[in-house]
């Protein structure tokens, strides 16, 4: 374990990157409460929520090289990925399953987000497939970086990659391989556990015999660091040492933010069936951005009217967001039979 | 020209891509200074260092895992599976990854891998180093899957398959390694994935075969050619996915007449697929019935010498399979 002490990151953040950091936590939220909205109404078949986790991502976001530095991100990474230039649009057309949609062209389910061209690593649904594989663009940053193919300074190019995941996930296979080829090759990686103490119903105790996920570091010759996960400043703070690590080619980290998914882990569950109200509630409590918001007003870097402004921005964008998708086309059906095979090129 | 083993060409092809593209590493079990446990990679550690030939950890999923990330970020890994009958922890990475990753992104995420496993019976493999895992990926489009059955494909098919900007499995006939020689042009040539070979031409029936059953099919062509006058084409399917339509249906056009020979089990194998193009785009041409000649379906080949020779179609059996459906 490493502790933070020398002079937190985060006290260097101006006071303008702080508001964007809760406005991104805030549209994310507003975003994914209008979602479990649609999905009541009937409009959309399916959603998965990332409510709760908006600190733990968005921490880590403001940390990387956002755009150029990888990601390879898990289904609820809605607020890391609106981080990470993603929009309510997009999402919003992968709810609906609209021409155009941005990450898979309306073939997967929503929240399984990607874009080339933002470095976002298109994901699949079963759990923790995306471990090894940014093992794998992590050892592509070294061995480009070793080849003398790119510069390792040149801040155009990815120079560390992120994948994240919940808890559960680590019990997978491919999570000990990943994290086993992060050491043995000592690479620009890191691990993002989101650890919301319950995979769907099945609660940690039930999936791990040590206290933290971040325990199992040690055994993979990586950093370890556990986090308060609903504190954005000290995801932030911790996220900074992680990458600074990985830039400078001192290996890979493993982050472990406990926090609390405060509903159903989709549209299609019950939580009532595994956790008591009052637990639910206790963790609502600690709300990640109600926690921020306080803060940033208590140290009067954001006034009662630019909250109100702020909501009512989230309000209007989420409103032209769902608009827009509405409005949209489904993709001819015909789309199903499209990019099988990558075309080949002049080598 | 040279005349080399199946295994120095695939040695060679590696070493020329190497050289050719810095983008090109190699990572497997044992590739590193022990050059590969059937020496595929021999020599070109020593050649090209740790950082391009990397000795992997003992796991599968995670040799495929990387080499896709890899792919991701524009390198073009050669990934090695010790065995074929080792691949399936990596299935979840072969099958719902790297087949699916171009589509699910819309066409923006491509995965340029490669996957080489030696494959195939006769060497005294038992259960856990005879398999022929073929048709298991051959049912995932998005896939390609090449089985080269001589030298000179070996080379040109496995440069097309480093170059392709999709996942490639390049399966490999172990028995072949050393067993088949052939000459090899010297030059920087590749052959196209996709097209099957006319291995020999002939007018009475067509065999269908890839691998090491390939080139017993061409033996026994040739037996049955001297011994009986019986004329048998010898399609080398080579590429298996995609299939070659065209190559198999212009053959029964042809000849009328098909048999089918793998070494994998016979039921839901390759030359079922085979046997349908036939039957739904053929049937008017067929002059008898589709046959084929296959493994049994047992859970896998034996170790004994007498029971391993038992399980796999070898030139007399072919020969002999030949003769009966020549007289249908």
């Amino acid at each position: 374990m490493s502790t933070i002490t020398t002079a937190r990151p985060s006290t260097h953040l101006n006071e303008q990157t702080l508001r964007e950091m809760f406005w991104v936590m805030l549209l994310s939220r507003r975003l994914d409460e209008r979602s479990w909205a649609l999905h009541r109404q009937g409009k959309i078949a399916f959603h998965i929520s990332g409510m709760g986790h908006e600190a733990a991502q968005v921490g880590s976001a403001f940390a990387l090289n956002r755009g150029v530095d990888y990601t390879h991100p898990y289904y609820r990474d809605l607020a890391l990925s609106l981080a990470m230039g993603l929009t309510p649009t997009d999402f919003m057309l992968s709810l609906f399953g609209k021409a155009g949609e941005p990450s898979s062209g309306a073939r997967q389910m929503p929240s399984h987000f990607g874009s080339k061209r933002l470095n976002i690593v298109s994901g699949s649904a079963p759990v923790a497939t995306q471990v090894p594989q940014a093992a794998g663009l992590a050892f592509a940053i070294k061995y480009k970086q070793t080849t003398g193919l790119v510069d390792p300074n040149d801040a155009t190019q990815p120079r560390v990659a992120l994948t994240s995941l919940g808890e559960g996930a680590t019990s997978q296979g491919e999570w000990h391989e990943g994290m086993n080829w992060a050491g043995v090759h000592k690479l620009p990686f890191i691990c993002l556990v989101q650890n919301n103490i319950y995979a769907i119903s099945v609660p940690i105790e039930s999936q791990m015999a040590v206290a933290n996920v971040a325990d199992r570091a040690t055994a993979y010759g990586v950093t370890g660091v556990v986090v308060d996960g609903n504190d954005l400043l000290a995801v932030y703070d911790v996220m900074v040492e992680a990458v600074e690590r990985a830039y400078a080619g001192e290996g890979a980290t493993l982050v472990e933010a406990k926090t609390y998914r405060p509903v159903p882990h989709s549209s299609d569950d019950d939580d009532r069936s595994y956790r008591s109200r009052a637990e639910v509630e206790e963790w609502k409590q600690k709300d990640p951005i109600n926690r921020f918001r306080d803060y940033l007003i208590a140290e009067t870097i954001l006034s009662p009217a630019q909250l109100d402004d702020y909501e009512h921005r989230a309000r209007a964008e989420v409103d032209q967001a769902q608009a827009a998708a509405e409005a949209t086309p489904d993709p001819a059906p015909e789309a199903a039979l499209g990019d099988i095979y990558a075309p080949s090129e002049a080598v | 020209m040279a005349r080399m083993t199946l295994i120095d060409a695939i040695r060679i092809a590696m070493d020329e891509e190497l050289d050719r593209d810095t983008r090109v590493f190699i990572t497997g079990e044992d590739v590193g200074p022990r050059g590969g446990v059937f020496r595929a990679t021999q020599g070109l550690f020593d050649k090209y260092g740790a950082t391009r030939v990397v000795d992997s950890p003992l796991a599968e999923l995670s040799i495929v895992a990387v080499g896709i990330g890899a792919a991701l970020a524009d390198l073009r890994p050669i990934c090695e599976i010790q065995f074929a009958d080792f691949i399936h922890p990596a299935f979840n990475q072969i099958v719902n990854e790297a087949a699916k990753l171009y589509y699910r992104s819309d066409g923006q995420w491509r995965v340029p891998l490669v996957i080489r496993a030696p494959y195939g019976g006769g060497i005294g493999g038992g259960l856990y180093h005879s398999q022929s895992v073929e048709a298991f990926f051959a049912h995932v489009p998005g896939l390609k899957i090449v089985v080269p059955s001589t030298p000179q494909d070996a080379k040109g098919l496995l440069k097309s398959a480093v170059r392709d900007p999709n996942p490639v499995l390049y399966f490999e006939p172990k028995k072949g390694y050393r067993a088949i020689k052939g000459e090899v042009p010297d030059d920087d040539y590749t052959i196209p994935i996709g097209p099957a070979r006319v291995a020999r031409e002939g007018g009475d029936l067509s065999v269908f075969a890839y691998g090491m059953m390939a080139h017993y099919a061409e033996q026994a062509a040739e037996q049955v050619a001297q011994a009986d006058g019986i004329d048998a084409e010898v399609i080398d399917l080579r590429t298996l996915l995609p299939v070659d339509k065209d190559a198999i249906l212009n053959s029964i056009k042809k000849t009328n007449k098909a048999l089918i020979v793998y070494e994998a089990n016979h039921t839901m194998g390759y030359g079922a697929e085979v046997a349908a193009v036939i039957g739904d785009e053929g049937f008017e041409y067929l002059d008898g019935p589709i046959k084929r000649l296959t493994g049994p379906d047992v859970p896998a080949m034996p170790y004994s010498h007498a029971m391993q020779e038992f399980f796999m179609p070898n030139p007399t059996s072919i020969a002999d399979a030949i003769r009966e459906l020549a007289a249908y």
